[in-house]
């Protein structure tokens, strides 16, 4: 007989029954369960977690400003496909966080007695702006559709070039975040790219908007490439990455989707550090703080919530 | 770029296929300024949940549909021939998708 067709769910014609399209389940256990998160030899436990809050808290920033976009980007099909690189990017925040926590539990803040707060939540909702180590360069207000595909386009290729090499990691959980990341952020870059020079071949408006939203981010990309000494004492011991070394390879890459997009390079000098600090020692700007308030809200009004 | 400046994308009808060897079933329809726009977009709406292996676009208006005035002449027809039915074999349980 035939089997009768569902008209309902053209979804269940396409899975033929088969649910492991559900790819994370249905609970949020502890991400790296089963996972061997046994520092290599060598490797200094504390850098090794103060490097993966680097690498957490960019992808963790980037995430929540890309998610502000939900309900307000020109189009239902992009709303729902910067929505898409936000959960990528949470998802490897989530990983790199745990990674922190398990390399060294001295970085999660301490909860009140009994709180059900995993670590990985802990330290996206109860660390203050001074604790983050993200990048500015992905704190910085959304602007227009143009900026932000502007910024996503620099900071995607910059952290794929990164995460390419951070695949060969003696850190096994480090290798094995940075692999899957890689395929998700190929996507971010090829999306990015391709709305850039759309934006910048197209009509007069669009063209002025992406230059100027190039423009506008340009100040934080100095700051992608420089080296802080955690960063270096990581790259020394085989776990991590070196940013300077990727910044000849991001430059290239820029500058072909520059030269097809029409677009001079931006001549704009770095923005400075204050008293010496960046980003990655803590040092934010205004519209950190406020970004950081309104994401960290409810779980703080809550701290022996459970979600 | 042409003159005219649309003031909405193009609809596109999006085809799915979940596996390899089954066919590519129709999911839905969405907004795109180009084709290769709107094979992304069809990523990004209709694949998130690991539903697909391939995709296909078309624009909605290359479809040419049956009218559901000549429902009757088109359908009707074929309601009562049972004998085209091939529902008099067995088919093995191991047959997949049939």
């Amino acid at each position: 007989m035939v089997e009768p067709v569902d008209h309902e769910s053209v979804y269940d014609s396409l899975l033929g029954g088969d649910d492991s399209q559900w790819a994370f389940g249905t609970d949020f256990e502890d991400p790296l369960a089963g996972v061997d998160t046994t520092v290599p030899d060598g490797v200094d436990h504390h850098d090794l977690a103060i490097y993966c809050l680097m690498l957490a808290d960019d992808a963790l920033v980037m995430s929540h400003r890309l998610s502000q976009w939900c309900s307000n980007a020109p189009d239902l099909e992009e709303d729902i496909a910067l929505a898409n690189i936000a959960l990528d990017l949470l998802g490897q925040s989530r990983l790199l966080l745990a990674r922190a926590a398990a390399a060294n539990l001295s970085v999660v803040p301490a909860m009140p007695h009994g709180s059900p707060v995993p670590p990985e939540d802990a330290l996206a909702f109860f660390r203050t702006d001074r604790e983050f180590l993200n990048v500015r360069l992905v704190e910085a207000e959304n602007g227009d559709f143009g900026q932000t595909m502007a910024r996503l386009l620099v900071f995607s290729t910059w952290r794929l070039a990164i995460f390419q090499r951070l695949a060969a990691s003696r850190d096994t959980v480090l290798a094995a975040v940075a692999v899957k990341g890689v395929k998700e952020m190929t996507y971010h870059r090829d999306y990015a790219g391709r709305w850039f020079m759309t934006l910048a071949r197209g009509t007069e408006e669009s063209r002025r908007r992406v230059v100027a939203g190039l423009q506008a981010v340009w100040p934080l990309q100095a700051e992608l490439f420089e080296t802080h000494s955690v960063e270096l004492s990581v790259t020394e011991a085989g776990v991590g990455v070196d940013p300077a070394t990727v910044s000849a390879e991001v430059q290239v890459l820029l500058e072909q989707v520059l030269s097809m997009s029409d677009v001079e390079r931006p001549d704009i000098g770095a923005l400075a550090r204050v008293r010496g600090e960046n980003g990655r020692d803590g040092l934010h700007t205004e519209a950190f703080s406020l970004m950081l308030a309104e994401m960290q809200v409810v779980a703080r009004a809550h701290p022996s919530g459970s979600w | 770029m042409s003159e005219e400046i649309q003031a909405e994308w193009p609809l596109y009808e999006v085809f799915v296929r979940g596996k390899r060897g089954l066919n590519h079933v129709h999911v839905g329809s969405l907004h795109a300024a180009d084709d290769d726009m709107a094979v992304r977009h069809a990523r990004d709406v209709y694949t998130r949940r690991n539903e697909g292996v391939s995709i296909w676009v078309v624009r909605s208006n290359d479809v040419t549909a049956s009218s559901p005035d000549e429902k009757d002449p088109l359908f009707d027809p074929s309601g009562d021939k049972v004998y085209r039915h091939p529902t008099f074999y067995d088919i093995p349980d191991n047959v997949p998708h049939m």
